[in-house]
């Protein structure tokens, strides 16, 4: 028999140091999956079925969407969200099925660059795309363009 | 007085005779003893239309192999020893009549997944209890014990009745991918466990309870898979309880 953990009574009441990491973890997972699904579907009706629909997509279109600071913020926050979400979900299944520490530790480490590199590149082209590059057939390129 | 000399009841097999069939177990066979691996082993028994799988153990433990060790307390569904992996699904041996199961194919018996086996359909249950005591599976409250019982409306009592329900059986916690890959998490019976105090309106723990089950190893593990309550042999809403927890925690509201 070992000894039961039960603590005497009257005992002062030891409480765990409270992290709630989890506990956001997975409210984040239910409050991002529902924006994301807005997001996404919003993003594929735009893109694919207003207008013109798919034959409209070409440079032209996604730079003259990126002019405009609204689908900047959606593309930004889609981005975020979907890279976070996905990473999260990543994150508890190396949890629960990567046993060995190390493997579980280098597998974390690679999943975390992998989303480092791809949100740090994906803002940094939302934020500093040219819509007017200076080389390009003029044909190509939004309509807002200087004429060459 | 008429004393009426009555005829001797016949023996004949017609009357409220039981149906009789062939049915093969197929079981999975370990002695630490003298094997390295898990075996398996096939038995044919004929049996009838009242026998549960309890009852074809039974057989070849009286009958055939007295070596085929298994738990069984009970056998009536209350206890919660024969928790055992039923052609695939965790059901309690005595409340699993053979009539309905496919017969053209052998009835597959292994242990519960996710324990150590430690001969036959035994496993050790020692990390499931620890995982229960871990909970405080006892009343928790503050100040003097009043002179009678503590009162609570049918209303208060409806509000954890159905985890009220949990025999300790394992089929669970034993059901559920996260402990089959995770002995660290709590798994279902222990939040089940911890749902019938906190939800309790007598007890006074559920705060420290709450906190128990937020760790990196409690409710936030489970995927809502809803193996648990597939398993549960006394039909427990297991998912919905772990559910409520969730909730619980995330809105501080019992």
């Amino acid at each position: 028999m070992t000894a039961t953990s039960i603590a005497a009574p009257r005992s002062p009441r030891r409480m765990r140091s409270r992290t709630n990491t989890e506990l956001y973890a997975w409210l984040f997972m239910r409050i991002s999956g529902v924006l994301l699904l807005v997001l996404v579907f919003g993003h594929l009706f735009v893109n694919l079925m207003v207008g013109e629909g798919i034959n409209a997509l070409d440079f032209a279109f996604v730079a003259g969407k990126w002019a405009s600071p609204f689908w900047q913020i959606w593309d930004l926050l889609m981005l975020w969200l979907a890279m976070i979400h996905g990473t999260n979900g990543l994150r508890t299944i190396i949890n629960d099925y990567a046993e060995r520490d190390m493997l579980r530790m280098w597998l974390k480490v690679g999943l975390y660059t992998a989303t480092a590199i791809t949100i740090v590149l994906g803002t940094l082209v939302i934020f500093t795309f040219d819509p007017c590059p200076a080389e390009a057939a003029a044909h190509l390129l939004p309509s807002f363009c200087p004429a060459p | 007085m008429t004393l009426t000399a009555e005829a001797p009841v016949q023996d004949s097999p017609a009357a409220g005779a039981i149906p009789s069939f062939q049915v093969t177990l197929k079981l999975r066979r370990f002695n630490p003893e003298s094997d390295t691996e898990p075996r398996w082993e096939e038995h044919t028994l004929t049996m009838h239309g009242t026998d549960r799988v309890l009852d074809a153990l039974h057989k070849i433990k009286w009958e055939i192999d007295g070596s085929l060790t298994f738990r069984r307390s009970c056998a009536h569904g209350i206890c919660g020893s024969d928790a055992m992996r039923i052609n695939g699904r965790n059901r309690l041996a005595c409340k699993t009549l053979l009539k309905d199961l496919p017969l053209d194919k052998p009835v597959v018996v292994e242990p519960i997944k996710g324990l150590a086996v430690m001969k036959d359909l035994i496993v050790d249950m020692e990390p499931f209890y620890s995982a229960y005591k871990s909970i405080m599976p006892f009343l928790v409250t503050t100040g003097n014990d009043p002179s009678r019982e503590r009162r609570q409306s049918p209303e208060e009592r409806e509000r954890f009745d159905d985890t009220t329900k949990c025999i300790l059986c394992a089929a669970c916690t034993t059901s559920c991918p996260v402990y089959w890959s995770d002995g660290q998490y709590f798994g279902p019976q222990a939040i089940v466990g911890a749902h019938r105090f906190i939800f309790d309106s007598r007890d006074e723990g559920a705060e420290q309870r709450l906190e128990i089950l937020n760790d990196r190893e409690g409710v936030w593990r489970c995927r809502t898979t809803f193996n648990c309550t597939d398993a549960c042999p006394r039909g427990i809403e297991v998912t919905k309880a772990i559910q409520e927890v969730k909730r619980a925690l995330l809105f501080r509201r019992v």
